[in-house]
């Protein structure tokens, strides 16, 4: 609904957990009833380090070698199947809340993403993806003569 | 599929805890076979040494600690989901064998199998004429 660019967002960076609980608060008056769909999973935070955005996304029970993280320019995406369980003869299920399915997201990224140099990591279900930016990309300082 | 609240649930706690941070209500799959009964939960970012599993006469609680998830020197540009600890309670039957549970985590979801104790079958209960 509304999402707020990251170039604007950074400028805020110590009031941002606030003001996005707000906005997903907004977001969720204004959707119909707090219904996410698969665009939005896995939900994610962004961090800043040294030039580079790290990207934390909790997505439990899933296989590595399955997982699909791909950098194109400046947009990641992240796609992978969180299946739902599946019952064998004899066994009857009593509860069922886990399993997203398929899950595809893009993340658009204030700047192009050296794509050799990206990391991923996944551990203890959270996926962990340090992208560093593109060097003809970096600030360039200028000096005044 | 899409009808599915994707955010994490967070708990709303009867009595409050002494540590500041939110809990969650870890989502969960059970289903059960005629010997055991099987309970899988989406913990993300617990280990085998943080999750602590209480089976107390009926009541079977889940917990797990999450460290802040904070990553050093770097800044939140933005943030979708929180972090918190973990907390769900479960009054299970009577059935369980409470020794032979066994519990594993691998990739933040944890996989508990509690055997049904041997000794209970099913009994009918007469019931007399007045």
């Amino acid at each position: 609904m509304f999402n707020p660019g990251l170039w604007r967002v950074r400028r805020f960076s110590n009031v941002m957990p606030e003001i996005m609980h707000l906005q997903q608060e907004m977001n969720r008056l204004f959707s119909s009833a707090g219904q996410k769909n698969p665009q939005d999973y896995p939900a994610v935070n962004i961090w800043e380090k040294n030039g580079a955005s790290i990207v934390t996304a909790e997505v439990p029970g899933i296989d590595p070698e399955k997982m699909d993280i791909t950098v194109s320019g400046d947009v990641l995406s992240i796609a992978g199947i969180a299946l739902k369980e599946t019952f064998e003869k004899g066994e009857t299920y009593l509860r069922q809340e886990r399993g997203i399915g398929k899950f595809k997201r893009n993340i658009q990224l204030p700047f192009q993403v050296d794509a050799k140099a990206v990391e991923a990591r996944y551990e203890k279900g959270i996926l962990m993806i340090t992208l560093p930016r593109i060097k003809e990309d970096l600030p360039k300082k200028i000096k005044i003569k | 599929m899409a009808e599915q609240e994707m955010q994490k649930t967070q708990n709303v706690p009867a009595t409050e805890r002494i540590r500041n941070v939110k809990t969650f209500t870890p989502r969960v799959d059970i289903y059960e076979n005629k010997d055991c009964l099987f309970l899988l939960a989406d913990m993300p970012g617990v280990d085998e040494k943080t999750v602590d599993i209480e089976l107390e006469k009926n009541v079977l609680t889940i917990t797990g600690r999450v460290d802040d998830g904070r990553i050093n020197d770097a800044t939140m540009m933005y943030s979708e989901y929180e972090i918190g600890d973990y907390e769900r309670v479960f009054t299970v039957s009577d059935e369980i064998d409470h020794d032979k549970i066994v519990a594993t985590v691998k990739n933040g979801v944890l996989r508990l199998e509690m055997p049904k104790a041997e000794k209970v079958r099913p009994k009918k209960i007469a019931i007399k004429a007045a």
